[in-house]
């Protein structure tokens, strides 16, 4: 399958400290590939520097064969990328409806689409007028995740949208989560809970130091417990 | 049912009242030691007349910095420009300001505030695109550069206008006053607090019923956030800055007629009260700035009526009341 986003050799500085070590993979277009690795492995990183928000020194990143790595933010999101960065990052300030007019960038907001997006999230109908702000952390975390799908999006980048959650909220994320795969996008997905990207994943990339150091299908990662220790060590035994 | 209506009843969102309750408060104090409801009446339109002037100033300066995090300690040249400008409006209408008519009257203080408004606007693209610009996020650099614009403005405008102090007599029809019983309100104090409330209502309006409106209270939480929805926010930046410089401009046009004066240095000298206004208030919040416009102009008002030696730091008091109570200020926005 064609990949749909490219990075080859991606170095990323911040400050005086080295982050990305050149990392090179591939996400191909209507699957979703888990990016998996210890704390500090730079994975956060990795989805910032595909979104623009922290530039790459050097190597390239590419959508559909594109160079995007020198586009300002907006203009790498505007084809159709939506990040859900990790402290959610919701308006807190503005009301649940705002939040979704905000990232409705195209026009009004679509009902039929909000109905889907309801029935995962329930609780947004209900806080619908409520800030964001006073929302508990799962629903921050519905509400930044409807915001990235209220439109049709080609790629979505998701940094552990799990993280912190009750397992009843994270269910309704994962139900989410492959509705959104079956409708055919893209999902690049930062994950430390093993059950989570097990259930959802199709590739897996794992990371370490800044660099990736493995890359193959999610379920040959999934049967082999012993390359799971090796690779994710710690890290899988505090998140599974 | 449609998708949007909620299914159920709404919990009550949570209004933080107390802050904006606190300059009713303090004229409720006031009242009884001032004794003379005459007194305390004028006094009272005074404090709101200057409060809203105040705010007008400083409105401008809380969204810049709290969109745009940028300490701009240039913001009182606008102030003077705009005063100045006004001064240049006067001077050929003349035969209109000095007519015995209030629309002609009117007609030239709305020229003098289109004119300061545009030309203010225009002198902070400048600012931003020269000074501004190439220091985001470097908040040492910021306060130097932008002090030293405003330097630099005040000596244009000693150069230009020369160093003495330019009368800018009221408008026939707004000299003098109202009298309310035993109280007199002055006309253009009563015209001040209008052109303010407008204002405010301008820009509350924006801020809660525009998408435009949306994209600034988003950009001051969370600027990155903002363009990771795609939206370019140097251009918000631009035209926020632009929009602050031009109220700052407009506020300088209802200054100057209020002391019926202009002189270079009067933005400068505005600053100090102008950072209060806009610290006490929260950083980025439009409503947190009236707030604080209306209790610093009041309570040295009040002061300086009850106890003048303590309204020369009456303004700081509060400041440090208000920080110790709220270290960000009355009504906070964002993470700053």
């Amino acid at each position: 399958m064609s990949p749909l986003l490219s990075l080859e050799g991606v170095h990323t500085h911040i400050g005086r400290y080295h982050i990305l070590q050149g990392v090179t993979f591939d996400v191909a277009e209507g699957r979703t590939t888990m990016l998996l690795g210890r704390n500090g492995a730079g994975k956060t990183t990795t989805l910032r520097t595909i979104i623009g928000l922290w530039r790459a020194s050097t190597g390239a990143i590419l959508l559909q064969g594109e160079p995007i790595g020198a586009l300002p933010t907006p203009a790498i999101a505007r084809p159709g990328l939506a990040y859900v960065p990790e402290t959610m990052a919701v308006f807190s300030d503005l009301t649940v409806r705002e939040n979704l007019i905000l990232a409705a960038r195209d026009g009004p907001l679509d009902e039929a689409r909000l109905k889907w997006i309801f029935g995962f999230f329930p609780a947004l109908r209900r806080f619908w007028l409520a800030r964001a702000g006073t929302l508990s952390g799962g629903q921050k975390q519905m509400l930044s995740i409807a915001r990235a799908i209220i439109e049709p999006r080609r790629l979505l980048l998701i940094d552990e949208p799990t993280k912190g959650l009750a397992p009843a909220i994270i269910g309704a994320l994962i139900d989410c989560l492959k509705e959104i795969k079956r409708a055919g996008v893209t999902i690049l997905l930062v994950e430390q809970n093993f059950r989570v990207a097990q259930e959802v994943g199709d590739d897996v990339r794992v990371m370490d130091n800044g660099r990736i150091v493995h890359s193959g299908p999610m379920a040959e990662l999934a049967a082999d417990t012993p390359l799971q220790n090796r690779l994710l060590g710690l890290s899988l035994d505090a998140h599974q | 049912m449609s998708a949007l209506e909620p299914e159920a009843a709404l919990p009550r969102q949570r209004i933080d009242i107390v802050p904006a309750l606190l300059p009713f408060l303090v004229a409720l104090l006031a009242a009884p030691l001032i004794g003379s409801t005459s007194t305390f009446l004028t006094l009272t339109v005074a404090g709101l007349a200057m409060g809203l002037m105040l705010f007008t100033m400083a409105s401008g300066l809380t969204l810049v910095f709290g969109l745009m995090d940028v300490l701009n300690f240039g913001h009182g040249a606008f102030i003077s420009v705009g005063a100045y400008v006004a001064a240049l409006v006067f001077m050929p209408l003349a035969a209109w300001s000095q007519a015995d008519s209030l629309s002609l009257n009117i007609a030239v203080i709305l020229l003098s505030i289109l004119a300061a408004g545009v030309v203010a606007g225009a002198l902070g693209f400048v600012f931003e695109r020269l000074l501004v610009r190439p220091v985001y996020r470097q908040h040492l650099k910021q306060i130097l550069l932008t002090m030293g614009g405003l330097i630099v403005t005040e000596q244009l405008l000693y150069a230009l206008f020369g160093p003495q102090t330019i009368a800018l007599p009221l408008p026939t029809a707004l000299r003098g006053a109202f009298v309310v019983g035993d109280a007199a309100v002055e006309k253009f104090r009563i015209l001040a607090v209008v052109i303010g409330l407008v204002v405010f209502a301008g820009e509350a309006l924006t801020l809660n019923y525009t998408k435009l409106g949306l994209l600034i209270r988003a950009g001051v939480e969370n600027r990155e956030m903002v363009e990771a929805l795609g939206y370019r926010i140097n251009r918000l930046f631009i035209g926020v800055f632009m929009a602050g410089s031009a109220l700052a401009g407009l506020g300088g046009v209802l200054w100057a007629l209020y002391r019926e004066q202009v002189h270079a240095s009067m933005g400068g000298d505005l600053m100090v009260l102008v950072f209060i206004v806009v610290i006490v208030g929260g950083l980025g919040s439009v409503f947190g700035c009236l707030v604080g416009a209306s209790l610093v102009a009041l309570i040295a008002n009040y002061a300086g009526f009850l106890a003048p030696k303590f309204a020369l730091v009456s303004n700081i008091a509060l400041m440090v009341a208000v920080l110790l109570w709220r270290p960000r200020g009355l009504y906070p926005t964002g993470g700053r």
